[in-house]
C-alpha cells in the first residue's frame, strides 16, 4: 500500500472523529474540542470531554480490534466469509449477557459475564473441532464455532422465551450495541486488549501470509501449523469478545473491513490488519454518528448501522476484488 | 541429503498403511523421481518430510538429522517444498509470493536485507518469471502460476527441492522447460525429489527412479532398471511396451488398448 494510501486512511479516521464529537443532539463548534483538551468548564467542553470523547474513543477501539481480529481470521482460515463472531465469539458473549440480564445481576456484570461467555464459547469451539479428531485444520475450527454460535443461539431464545419484557427489552438492546455509556474504566480495559492484541496479530502478519498458501504449503515453509492458528484464534477471539463486553454485539464490521482494506490495495498480511484497524474504527465511529443524526433525539442501534454504512462501502470496493 | 528410512504411515480411520516400510534416498547434485499409480503413497511421503502426518515406524533424515526433532523453520531454510494442493484464499502479487519463500529466513521479526533481495532475483531469473512479477496470482495461465511456485520454492535457498507433480496442467514445452530447469538446479548441486506422473519425462531426466506401489518400493533404480515393461504392467496394471525413445535413447514407455 502506498504512503498516500495510508495518509488517506489515517485522515478519513480523523475526520470521522472531529465530525463525530462536534456533531449530536447538541453541536458543539469544532474550537470547543481544543477548550475542552484544555480543561475548559464551559457547558460545550463538558459536553465534549465527558461524553463526546469517550463515545468516539470507544468506537474507535471497538472498529479496530473487530477489523484487526477479522482480517487475521480470514488469511488464517483461507475463508472471505471468516470472522470473529463466526467462531462463537457473538453466541457466547450474547448468552453471557443474557443470562446476566435474565438472572437480574446488576448492569455492570453485564460485560463482565458477557467476556466469560465468549471465551467459553470459543474454548466449546476448540474442543468440539479436537473431539471431531483435527489438530489444527482452520475449516473443522471454523464448522466447530459455527456449531457453537447455534447451540447459543437456542439457549438465548430458551433463556428469553419467559422472560419479563423490560428484560427481553434490555438484552435486545445489548444485542444491537451501542457505545452511547462509554466511561473511561471502560476505554481502558479496551484499549490494552486492542493494542496489545492488536500489535501481535500484525506481528503474526507474515505467518498468516504463509498460512493463506494453505497448510501443506505453510509446513513446507517451516511453519508450524497448528501452533500458529491457534495463536491466532486465541488472539481474535480476545480482541473481539473485550469489543462485545465493551459495547455489545456490532455487526458486519469483522466480516467487511478486510474487504474494504483489499481493495485500498493492502494484501499482505501484517500491512491488512493494520488498515484494517484504522478502517474499522472509521467505520465504527461513522456509524455511531449517523446513529445519533437520523432521527434525534432516538437512537439507532449501532449494530444495525453499521451494516448500512458498510454494504455501500463495500459494494463500490466490491469490483475491485476480482 | 534426504533419506526416508523404513517409514510406515497410516492416516486415521485408515485400513490400510499408506506407506508401509519405504526407503529410499536423495542425494546431493542428483535428480531423484518418485513415481506410482494414484493413491500409491508420494504425496504421503512429501508430507511425511515437512511433518504433515504422524509416523507410526521409521524417520526421515536431513543430512543425518531426524526432521520431526530439527526445528520445522531450520528445516525449512534447507529443503524448499512445492506441495501438490496450493490454492491462496486472496491473491497477491507474484513478487509477494516469491517473497514468502524468505519466510524461513526471516520469520516474524526479521527485515528482508541483501541476501533475501538476491535470492529472490536469482529465484525468479532461474524459473523464468520475470516478465510475470507484478501480475497477481489469480491471473497467471496453469504454467505460469506452476513456475511461479517453482521460484518461491527456490528463493527458499535451500540445499533440497522436494517437489509434488509440480507439471500438472502444463504443456509440452513448459514441462520440458520444467524438466530441464530441475535437471540444471541438480546439476548446480542441490538435492532434487521430484514426485510425478510424467514417466516418460522421468526416465529422461532422473539419475534415479524410486517406483511406489501400495506403500511399499516395487523398484527403484536408474531408469533402464525400473522402466521395464513386466515391472510396469504389474504396477499400474495396464498392458505397455517399453521403447527407445527416438531422441535420446532413454526408455520410453507406450500403453496399449486393453483389448
Amino acid at each position: 500500500m502506498t504512503a498516500s494510501r495510508w495518509l488517506l486512511l489515517v485522515l478519513s479516521l480523523v475526520v470521522a472523529a472531529i465530525l463525530a464529537i462536534a456533531i449530536g443532539t447538541i453541536n458543539v463548534p469544532i474550537s470547543a474540542i481544543g477548550d475542552a483538551l484544555r480543561g475548559d468548564q464551559s457547558t460545550p467542553a463538558l459536553v465534549v470531554r465527558s461524553l463526546r470523547i469517550p463515545r468516539v474513543i470507544l468506537a474507535t477501539l471497538v472498529g479496530a480490534g473487530l477489523g484487526m481480529s477479522g482480517a487475521a481470521l480470514q488469511g488464517t482460515m483461507r475463508n472471505p466469509l471468516a470472522e470473529p463472531y463466526l467462531l462463537g465469539v457473538s453466541g457466547g458473549a450474547a448468552v453471557g449477557a443474557v443470562l446476566a440480564t435474565v438472572v437480574g445481576l446488576s448492569f455492570a456484570f453485564v460485560p463482565i459475564a458477557a467476556f466469560l461467555g465468549a471465551i467459553v464459547a470459543v474454548i466449546a469451539a476448540f474442543f468440539v473441532a479436537r473431539v471431531a479428531g483435527s489438530r489444527g485444520d482452520a475449516r473443522v475450527l471454523l464448522m466447530a464455532g459455527v456449531v457453537v454460535g447455534a447451540f447459543a443461539n437456542a439457549a438465548i431464545m430458551v433463556l428469553l422465551a419467559n422472560a419479563e419484557p423490560n428484560v427481553v427489552r434490555n438484552a435486545l438492546w445489548w444485542m444491537m450495541g451501542s457505545v452511547a455509556d462509554a466511561t473511561w474504566p471502560q476505554i481502558e480495559v479496551l484499549f490494552g486488549y486492542v493494542v496489545v492484541g492488536g500489535t501481535a496479530l500484525a506481528l503474526l502478519g507474515r505467518r498468516v501470509d504463509v498460512l493463506a498458501l494453505g497448510e501443506d504449503a505453510a509446513a513446507g515453509l517451516g511453519l508450524d501449523v497448528d501452533r500458529s492458528i491457534r495463536d491466532v484464534f486465541i488472539l481474535s477471539s480476545l480482541v473481539a469478545a473485550a469489543t462485545v463486553a465493551a459495547a455489545g454485539l456490532i455487526g458486519f464490521v469483522g466480516l467487511v473491513v478486510p474487504h474494504i482494506a483489499r481493495g485500498f490495495g493492502a494484501r499482505r498480511h501484517r500491512t491488512l490488519i493494520v488498515a484494517s484497524g484504522i478502517i474499522g474504527a472509521t467505520l465504527v465511529v461513522m456509524a455511531d454518528l449517523l446513529g445519533r443524526v437520523l432521527r434525534p433525539p432516538a437512537e439507532l442501534p449501532l449494530g444495525a448501522v453499521t451494516a448500512l454504512v458498510g454494504v455501500p462501502f463495500f459494494l463500490a470496493k466490491l469490483r475491485h476484488l476480482r | 541429503m534426504i533419506r526416508f528410512d523404513d517409514v510406515v504411515v497410516r492416516y486415521p480411520r485408515a485400513s490400510t498403511d499408506a506407506l508401509n516400510g519405504v526407503s529410499l534416498s536423495a542425494s546431493s547434485g542428483s535428480l531423484t523421481a518418485v513415481v506410482g499409480p494414484n493413491g500409491s503413497g508420494k504425496s504421503t511421503l512429501v508430507r511425511a518430510l515437512i511433518g504433515r502426518v504422524r509416523l507410526t515406524r521409521g524417520v526421515v533424515r536431513v543430512d543425518d538429522r531426524d526432521a520431526s526433532t530439527v526445528d520445522r523453520a531450520e528445516l525449512a531454510r534447507d529443503v524448499a517444498v512445492v506441495t501438490q494442493r496450493e490454492e491462496l484464499a486472496f491473491p497477491v502479487s507474484v513478487n509477494e509470493y516469491v517473497q514468502l519463500g524468505r519466510f524461513p529466513h526471516l520469520g516474524i521479526w526479521r527485515a528482508a536485507g541483501t541476501n533475501d533481495r538476491h535470492a529472490i532475483e536469482e529465484a525468479i531469473e532461474a524459473a523464468g518469471v520475470r516478465e510475470l512479477r507484478d501480475r497477481p496470482i489469480d491471473a497467471l495461465s496453469g504454467g505460469e502460476w506452476q513456475r511461479v511456485r517453482l521460484a518461491r520454492a527456490l528463493a527458499q535457498g535451500g540445499r533440497a527441492l522436494v517437489l509434488d507433480e509440480p507439471t500438472t496442467f502444463l504443456d509440452v514445452g513448459h514441462e520440458m522447460a520444467v524438466f530441464e530447469l530441475l535437471s540444471r538446479v541438480a546439476r548446480n548441486g542441490l538435492a532434487v525429489l521430484l514426485v510425478s506422473h510424467q514417466l516418460n519425462l522421468v526416465a529422461r531426466f532422473a539419475d534415479r527412479i524410486v517406483l511406489i506401489h501400495r506403500g511399499v518400493v516395487a523398484a527403484e533404480g536408474s531408469p533402464d532398471d525400473v522402466m521395464r515393461a513386466e515391472i510396469l504392467e504389474r504396477v499400474y496394471e495396464w498392458p505397455l511396451v517399453v521403447t527407445r525413445d527416438p531422441a535420446v535413447g532413454a526408455p520410453a514407455l507406450v500403453p496399449l488398448r486393453s483389448r
